[in-house]
């Protein structure tokens, strides 16, 4: 038994599991979107842009303390990938968080209120920016531990499947994330279980500042599921129609009850790591480079006014109101209030739990 | 309007730093997001960038000046339709960190005193549902008792699922699970790989979307390898998210020494798993305890970490024959009554206690044996009553001494009962090393019941 064992291993017995995947194709990014669409996109992108740049400047205020990650040059993985989402279809992700709370619906009011740590807050001052949730919105976090999103993620595909409710977990994951073991173990049961989970790699090609060609020894992150026999496609981030077009794709994959599958988002951040990040592991060219010729809502600015769908006018009124809301929430976060000295004991354990009560 | 551009606080220790170098001069149209400045910081040489579009009105801190205070105005940013003249109105300076919106005369008022804010929650002990009189029993193993836990519960709720290694088709590594996979079948109690980070993390997942795991270690050992998901992201959540979230599961497995098993597998948690908030910790020593507890846990709408003996599963109890015997997780029991001396122990420790009671009888000594049974919430109150009455407490665990269990009754009792106190208390613990393989070694290493008759005599200064 031994010896055939040792014998299969070594003349290969088993077909190359990589020629057994088939991966369907993507829809043409040129038609995954009209121009309505692109539109609602474009305000959807701007709104996280603005809402970044506000909280930056917060931070500088010292208004938020502690890490604060920045989303922007990335906004067009986010707003493509949950435009063609269902309802009820569940999304969690890391620490860089902001602009899927956002895509989300979630309030900006109450996101900003908790990046200043007030009571109005979405975790009422008690997560910050690496920590918010929206049952309402299925926004499952929000996770400060690089790759511990990703079985979690998992397993909220498990309860998809196990109910039978026909939704799929957007579970998205950096191209930090992709080295760490538990994506692998979670890959593994995805795969063995059919679950419908939909892998966003967001590969914005800086694990804080390791890139991946030094990080990695297989640099096609979307070739990481291969020995699971999860298929895999890389897609153009910074083009909101090829993240829509694709996970469109993907999304229907999951809900035909054909298991997981993984999407490589080649994107870009503009901004450090976090706020205290000077990127110096980095050609200002390249920033520049991207900004300029790959933007995702210039990219998408530019075709509109092209077509003639709309005028530079409507720009600036759009611009106008994505303001006025980044500035209401920003005042709303800085006039809520501290929370309430009692709050440093609630929230620990769950409120019906008998055994123990808080003093009157 | 014109906007005031603030010297950034650039890291979460930065109070001030150096303006190195603008980019940009008087008169230049700035976009958002451009880089207009370079700021030395205590950590390095940041970029600043512009958050609105304008044009830069007037430079009011030149380059190369040093010590320059987070939130001092270093330039003036003028928007569409402010002519280069605009006045610029005096900037209001708060200083870093000071929550905007509050006034400095109001806040003194508001302040609580500290004592208010650091008073932690009391727990209240909770008592068992008496048993119906005439009530019979079942002779059952802990074994089969923590099997008709589960399989009562999920017979109750389909949301209930068994998941780990080998609790499947093998019947359970330690034939816990035995016989579930045919009641239920395997979409209910699922094998998992040899996998404990990826399967930890799918059932907090499964979890917080609304399904409630009963998620099984070989043993706790391996839950090591886990462990982040069950803190960070079990335990934790909870807290995080304002109460949003929740997360009801259940960790259970065999904990502790087993016997002749080497380091790697013979390590005590409770420990560990009682210095978390947001965990409930439970570990039972009969198999009532165990069925009724387990029971608990499965409904328990946290995160429960159920520790078990694997040497405990093959003993004997009796199990009261009532469908829904629920217990009330954070209670301890009083096994025997004494006069003379307080003995605490729990799980499998509570065997060398048993075994040293009857030699102490001989000595004329009266113990007072409490079981724990839940190490978190710590029922510290039915301990502390029992120290009034003997003035005497030795604490008994298969755990490490540094920062055990044992430990931290120590310090409660002496900070609740100090007065009450005739001798020091004392602990018989697992010595403190790795648990060596020579059976001699081995038991030497463990607690024992000479060492728990030799403890008490000390502590009754005989």
């Amino acid at each position: 038994m031994a010896n055939d064992a040792a014998e299969s291993v070594k003349t290969g017995d088993k077909p190359a599991v990589a020629g057994s995947i088939v991966t369907p194709p993507i829809p043409d990014p040129e038609t995954a979107m009209t121009s309505p669409e692109l539109l609602t996109a474009y305000r959807e992108m701007l709104l996280i842009r603005r809402f970044e740049e506000r909280a930056g400047q917060m931070y500088g205020m010292g208004l938020i303390g502690g890490f604060c990650h920045l989303y922007i040059g990335q906004e067009a993985v986010v707003v493509g990938a949950l435009g063609a989402r269902d309802p009820g279809d569940q999304v969690i992700t890391a620490y860089r968080d902001h602009g899927h709370m956002l895509a989300t619906g979630m309030d900006p009011k109450g996101v900003m209120a908790e990046l200043t740590g007030r009571e109005g807050g979405y975790s009422r001052g008690k997560g910050g920016s690496m920590h918010m949730f929206s049952r309402e919105k299925n926004f499952f976090g929000g996770h400060g531990i690089v790759g511990a999103q990703v079985p979690i993620g998992t397993g909220i595909g498990f309860s998809n499947k196990y109910t039978g409710n026909g939704k799929v977990c957007l579970t998205f994951l950096g191209d930090g994330a992709v080295n760490q073991g538990q994506v692998y173990e979670s890959f593994n049961m995805a795969e063995l279980w059919q679950l419908p989970v939909v892998y966003v790699i967001e590969n914005n090609q800086y694990a804080m500042g390791m890139s991946v060609a030094r990080s990695s020894a297989e640099t096609n992150l979307s070739r990481r599921g291969l020995s699971f026999n999860i298929p895999g496609e890389q897609v153009d981030g910074m083009d909101v129609r090829a993240v829509r077009a694709a996970c469109a794709m993907a999304l229907e994959w999951c809900r035909s009850g054909k298991g997981p599958i993984i999407l490589e988002m080649k994107t870009y951040r503009y901004r450090g790591h976090s706020m205290s990040d000077p990127a110096k592991y980095r050609a200002k060219e390249e920033v520049d480079k991207m900004r300029h010729d790959h933007d995702p809502l210039e990219l998408v600015r530019q075709r509109l006014l092209a077509e003639g769908f709309v005028t530079e006018d409507k720009f600036k009124e759009i611009d106008k109101e994505v303001k006025a809301i980044v500035t209401e929430a920003a005042e709303f976060a800085q006039a809520s209030p501290e929370p309430d000295p009692a709050e440093l004991w609630t929230d620990v354990l769950a409120p019906d739990a008998s055994s123990v009560k808080a003093e009157a | 309007m014109a906007i005031d551009l603030l010297m950034p606080a650039l890291s979460p220790t930065m109070e001030e730093g150096t303006l190195t170098k603008w980019l940009v001069k008087e008169g230049d149209e700035v976009h958002s997001g451009d880089i207009i400045a370079e700021i030395e910081t205590d950590k390095a040489t940041m970029e600043f960038e512009a958050a609105d579009d304008g044009r830069i009105g007037r430079i009011l801190v030149a380059e190369g000046t040093g010590n320059v205070k987070v939130n001092t105005p270093i330039a003036v940013l003028l928007e569409e339709g402010d002519s280069a003249d605009a006045k610029v109105k005096e900037p209001e300076v708060k200083p870093a960190g000071a929550p905007a919106g509050k006034t400095e005369a109001a806040a003194p008022e508001k302040k609580p005193e500290p004592k208010e804010a650091s008073a932690a929650p009391r727990i209240e002990a909770v008592s068992d549902p008496e048993l119906p009189e005439g009530a019979s029993f079942t002779r059952q193993t802990v074994r089969e008792a923590l099997r008709d836990a589960m399989a009562e519960e999920m017979r109750r709720d389909p949301s209930v699922f068994v998941m780990g290694e080998e609790v499947g088709q093998y019947q359970g590594a330690y034939k816990v699970t035995q016989g579930l996979l045919d009641e239920f079948g395997a979409s209910r109690i699922v094998d998992t790989p040899i996998t404990e980070h990826g399967f930890t993390g799918l059932g907090v997942g499964a979890a917080m979307a609304g399904l409630r795991p009963v998620v099984e270690f070989m043993t706790f050992n391996f839950a090591m390898q886990a462990i982040d998901q069950i803190i960070n992201s079990a335990t934790k959540t909870r807290y995080m998210s304002g109460g949003q979230m929740s997360c009801p599961i259940v960790f259970r497995g065999p904990n502790g020494p087993a016997a002749r098993v080497g380091a790697q597998h013979s390590q005590d948690y409770s420990a560990w798993y009682s210095h978390v908030p947001g965990l409930r910790v439970i570990a039972p020593f009969s198999a009532a305890d165990a069925k009724g507890l387990l029971k608990a846990a499965i409904r328990d709408p946290n995160p429960v970490i159920f520790l078990e003996n694997e040497i405990l599963y093959g003993k004997t109890f009796d199990v009261p024959d009532i469908p829904d015997h629920v217990l009330s997780i954070g209670k301890a029991r009083v096994m025997k009554e004494g006069r003379d001396v307080t003995v605490v122990s729990f799980s499998h420790g509570l065997t060398y206690c048993l075994d040293a009671i009857p030699e102490l009888e001989k000595l004329g000594i009266d113990v007072e044996l409490i079981d724990l049974r839940s190490l978190r919430p710590l029922d510290i109150g039915t301990v502390i009553a029992s120290v009034k009455k003997t003035n005497r407490l030795v604490t008994v665990e298969e755990t490490w001494p540094q920062s055990g269990v044992g430990a931290e009754i120590a310090a409660q009792v002496q900070a609740l009962a100090f007065d009450y106190l005739d001798a020091p208390i004392l602990r018989v613990t697992q010595k403190d090393v790795p648990m060596p393989y020579a059976a001699n070694l081995e038991k030497l290493a463990l607690p024992s019941a000479d060492e728990v008759v030799e403890t008490v005599k000390a502590v009754c200064y005989r």
